[in-house]
């Protein structure tokens, strides 16, 4: 029953991961764009909720409200007029340019905010669980996140295939020409698509908040979280995404439970041996 | 009043000089056919029509206005369309997919999904499967149906019969009168002179990025396109 929970606790801490991963996903699965900064961005969007909350008095949930559209409007003008500007036949521009704004990102929240950690209340939140049996509880707060996290992949999984907005975003991201030809803005397009990633980062941000502590530096490692998910699960398929945060979650789950000190590396274990098996993850998208 | 008029567009790819200042007029109702060996800039021409290549404002005047300048996406909303070289269907879409990002401009007139479908039947059939399962001639269909979706009043086609069947070619061919029917003017760019020859009213042949020859297919000889073509 001991494994049960573990197994459940690491599900549903695969759904935060898997949140890290979609804003990624969709930003590599459009634009072939690697965020360096993705996990930064992480944390910005836990410190304008901090902000939002310590100054306006909402609870975190609430937060949202305001945390979503603000990150959302961040993406598309980030990607219109910079990240546009960097994106072509090499791939190391958006590289440099992005692992740039991770640096300036750290060390402008260490500036504003100093290095102390931080964590947002939900009050009678964080801790109400609901109990399924005498050996497993659930927490309530895990549960909405990892609900969220299926609910975002739902979404933009519609939004993607059922939707003229995700059927421009396949295309251009297919072929930019041809999509011109079309009558599709392409910068617009791309700005849109991180807009749309910085909205789920938005959200991931604010939970990451509520589950954990959080500091200036914490970004990098949600980044590595984010990748081996997105890889896990292969690149380009948003539910391979969240079958690859769930792996990692439970990964890790299982490789605390063994010894507390294995939770990380189990993770990067199993995420090698999955890359030796599959390289190109376990639901790789068919067309590249 | 001319619908497409051309002037001194030159055109390129970084240093390299494609095009030397074509002149070009083509009539509404009128089809008009280009020919040209490889590499004389048929392609680069219609890429810069389309508003994929820039170019000053007056170098393309569509129905009387400078759009020379516009980008692609723009272009498209006045009225123009490219079948592009090499079909260029999306290959993450399906065939119907495909056929709707045409109409993304939502401009209005008579093409919509249905008249497609009873222009190519086929694509009916398999308009659920991926654009490239297709086979070459199904797949040309596509990216005539999915250009006339933008309800074009210009439609530009690159070799559409580029490496088809004869038969195929025919039955692409055959949906032309249906097109123009409804008002659309037709630019072609044809490797098979007799084609070109029999779809167009006017042919212009390219030879190393400038019009090397213009007639109606009736008055030029073969000794004529012999020496456009290869400049002999
Ligand atoms: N993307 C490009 N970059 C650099 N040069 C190019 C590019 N595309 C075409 N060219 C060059 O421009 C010239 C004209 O090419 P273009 O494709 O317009 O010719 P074409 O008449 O369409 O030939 P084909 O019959 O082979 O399609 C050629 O010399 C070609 O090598
Ligand atoms: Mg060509």
């Amino acid at each position: 029953m001991d494994w049960v929970n573990t197994i459940v606790q690491g599900v549903l801490l695969g759904g935060l991961y898997a949140m890290f991963a979609t804003g990624l996903s969709l930003m590599f699965g459009i634009m072939r764009l690697v965020n360096i900064a993705h996990g930064d961005f992480i944390v910005l969007a836990s410190y304008l909720a901090l902000v939002v909350v310590t100054s306006l008095g909402l609870s975190p949930l609430i937060s949202l409200v305001i945390v979503v559209p603000l990150m959302f409007v961040i993406g598309y003008v980030l990607q219109r007029y910079l990240l546009n500007k960097t994106l072509g036949d090499d791939i190391l521009p958006p590289l440099l340019v992005t692992f740039g704004m991770s640096i300036i990102l750290q060390n402008v929240l260490l500036e504003v905010f100093s290095a102390d950690s931080q964590k947002l209340s939900a009050g009678a939140l964080d801790i109400a669980s609901i109990t399924v049996s005498d050996q497993l509880s659930v927490g309530v707060m895990p549960l909405i996140v990892f609900i969220s996290g299926v609910a975002i992949v739902g979404g933009l999984q519609f939004l993607f295939y059922k939707t003229e907005l995700g059927r421009a975003f396949r295309a251009t991201s297919d072929d930019q020409d041809t999509a011109r030809l079309m009558g599709v803005n392409n910068s617009h397009i791309f700005a849109l698509a991180m807009a749309i990633a910085m909205a789920v980062v938005a959200i991931a941000g604010v939970f990451l908040a509520m589950r954990t502590n959080f500091d200036p530096t914490v970004g990098p490692a949600r980044l590595l979280y984010g990748f081996e998910a997105v890889i896990i699960g292969g690149l380009g398929s948003l539910w391979g995404t969240l079958a690859g945060g769930i792996i990692l979650g439970v990964a890790q789950a299982v490789g605390a439970q063994i010894d507390p000190g294995w939770q990380i590396m189990t993770g990067h274990i199993v995420f090698l041996v999955i890359l030796i098996f599959r390289p190109r993850g376990l639901f790789p998208r068919s067309v590249d | 009043m001319s619908k497409l008029k051309i002037q001194n567009l030159t055109a390129g790819y970084g240093d390299f000089q494609a095009l030397f200042g074509i002149d070009l007029e083509l009539n509404a109702k009128e089809t008009v056919a280009i020919i040209g060996s490889n590499g004389a800039g048929k392609s680069t021409f219609m890429r810069s029509i389309a508003g994929l290549l820039k170019n000053t404002p007056d170098a393309v005047q569509f129905k009387g206005e400078n759009i020379g300048d516009l980008p692609a996406n723009k272009v498209v909303e006045k009225g123009i369309a490219l079948v592009p070289e090499g079909r260029r269907l999306f290959p993450s879409l399906s065939v119907e997919e495909n056929l709707l990002m045409g109409a993304y401009s939502k401009r209005k007139g008579p093409w919509n999904l249905n008249r497609i479908y009873e222009l190519f039947p086929i694509l009916k059939e398999k308009r659920n499967n991926p654009g490239t399962a297709l086979s070459g001639g199904q797949q040309q269909m596509v990216a005539i149906g999915r250009a006339l979706m933008s309800n074009p009043e210009l439609l530009l086609c690159d070799e559409i019969s580029l490496g088809l069947a004869p038969t195929t070619v025919k039955d692409i061919y055959k949906a032309f009168p249906a097109i123009q029917e409804d008002g659309t003017t037709v630019l072609v760019v044809e490797q098979d002179i007799n084609q070109a020859m029999a779809v167009s009213d006017r042919i212009y042949c390219f030879q190393e990025g400038r019009v090397s020859l213009e007639g109606k297919p009736g008055e030029v000889s073969k000794d004529d396109i012999k020496a456009a073509y290869f400049g002999m």
